[in-house]
């Protein structure tokens, strides 16, 4: 397979460089990770879930890290799903608002409480729902949880995604691709600072 | 068929991080295991997860869990070279610690326990936190997979120097990367599609 590593990109580990031969000891690692970029974003069979709204999350996904670059590469994935202007625009409205530090979440009441961290409960903006539509808003405010207080999430936030049009299956896409993400945005933060790092 | 979520208002959910093993909940139907499909069995990669709600609920979408799989394995089990075993799973009890994943952190403190056989440290950091003294080289490893779990990430250039003081080649520091990294996959699908539960069924 000819295709650039997704990782090795966004990281600019450029063949042979010090990094990209280590990550080249581990082929079922590298193989398998953009295995799973490529199950996300060019799947074989992409079921209810468009590819609109694939890139389009992981452009707020990126984003909400304060990963630029990596938003600017999600946000190229989503330009050739032709949205209009407002859904995009829309999108990075929702980034500048959506932004604020993690992990925060509660815990299940008991001696872990003194431990909770409030932060903030996010809400798409009335002007970028009616761009977006209730599908997409529904999924940002799902992302933002997921992003960055996971252990607030309980049932009720997936019947949201459910009542706004979500199947069980496409709740699983969702989940994966945003989960993905914060797997693949350390992964090549973690590469960059390494290799910017002499020894 | 509506679909609808699944609640668990009788759970007795575990309210501290403990290295006991637990069980998980889904919050969304799982296809029952006989009614797994080939390309679903073939997601689940080993057979025997077909057991699991929670593989079986990840195999809905069962391309995206062969090669999560795939990655997760090959990132903790293969020591053909680079950090050792315990180490990654310092990694991963870390990062499930900080994000405050209690099934995840039972599992990966038990697998850190066994291979390193310092079963008091890793309790200390599933009681005291992330700040847990645990000596240098995985203070150094819990510090940078916490950086590293954080929004916006703050795994800096100190994280890496502290990481070769305490012995680390790039290699290895590449393991602690994707060990770390991986986890904050892990964390978010467990902690979003169900719930742990103290009773083992």
């Amino acid at each position: 397979m000819n295709d650039p590593d997704t990782i090795d990109l966004l990281a600019g580990l450029a063949p042979g460089s010090p990094l990209a031969a280590i990550r080249d000891r581990k082929p079922v690692t590298r193989q398998n990770a953009q295995a799973s970029y490529r199950a996300l974003f060019e799947p074989a069979d992409q079921g209810d879930v468009t590819s609109q709204e694939r890139f389009a999350l992981a452009m707020f996904v990126a984003g909400l890290h304060a990963q630029n670059e990596i938003a600017a590469f999600y946000a190229a994935g989503l330009a050739q799903t032709e949205p209009t202007d407002a859904f995009t625009a829309a999108i990075a409205a929702e980034i500048a608002s959506g932004r604020t530090s993690g992990p925060y979440g509660a815990y299940p009441p008991g001696p872990l409480s003194v431990e909770d961290v409030p932060g903030p409960i996010y809400r798409v903006a009335a002007a970028s729902r009616a761009a977006l539509g209730v599908r997409v808003s529904a999924a940002l405010a799902h992302v933002h949880l997921l992003v960055f207080h996971p252990r607030d999430a309980n049932p009720m936030a997936l019947q949201a995604l459910l009542d706004a049009g979500w199947s069980n299956t496409d709740i699983v896409t969702l989940s994966q691709l945003v989960a993905f993400l914060a797997f693949q945005i350390r992964t090549v933060a973690g590469l960059r600072v390494l290799s910017a790092t002499p020894a | 068929m509506t679909e609808t979520v699944i609640p668990h208002p009788e759970n007795d959910e575990p309210i501290v991080f403990t290295q006991a093993m637990l069980d998980w909940l889904p919050w969304l139907a799982p296809p029952a295991e006989d009614a797994l499909t080939e390309r679903q069995r073939a997601g689940l990669v080993d057979p025997a997860r077909s057991k699991s709600a929670y593989f079986r609920l990840l195999a809905r979408d069962p391309d995206i869990l062969g090669a999560r799989t795939r990655t997760d394995k090959d990132i903790f089990y293969n020591t053909s070279s680079g950090l050792p075993r315990a180490e990654r799973e310092l990694a991963a009890a870390a990062t499930s610690r900080y994000n405050g994943c209690i099934y995840c952190a039972s599992v990966h403190s038990r697998f850190a326990a066994t291979f390193s056989k310092r079963t008091a440290d890793v309790q200390r950091l599933l009681d005291t936190g992330v700040s847990a003294d645990l000596g240098e080289r995985w203070n150094a490893i819990v510090a940078a997979s916490v950086a590293l779990a954080a929004t916006p990430i703050a795994f800096s250039a100190e994280h890496v120097t502290r990481l070769r003081s305490a012995g680390l080649d790039d290699g290895e520091i590449v393991d602690t990367i994707n060990g770390a990294a991986f986890f904050n996959w892990a964390n978010r699908l467990m902690l979003s599609l169900g719930e742990p539960t103290s009773a083992p069924r």
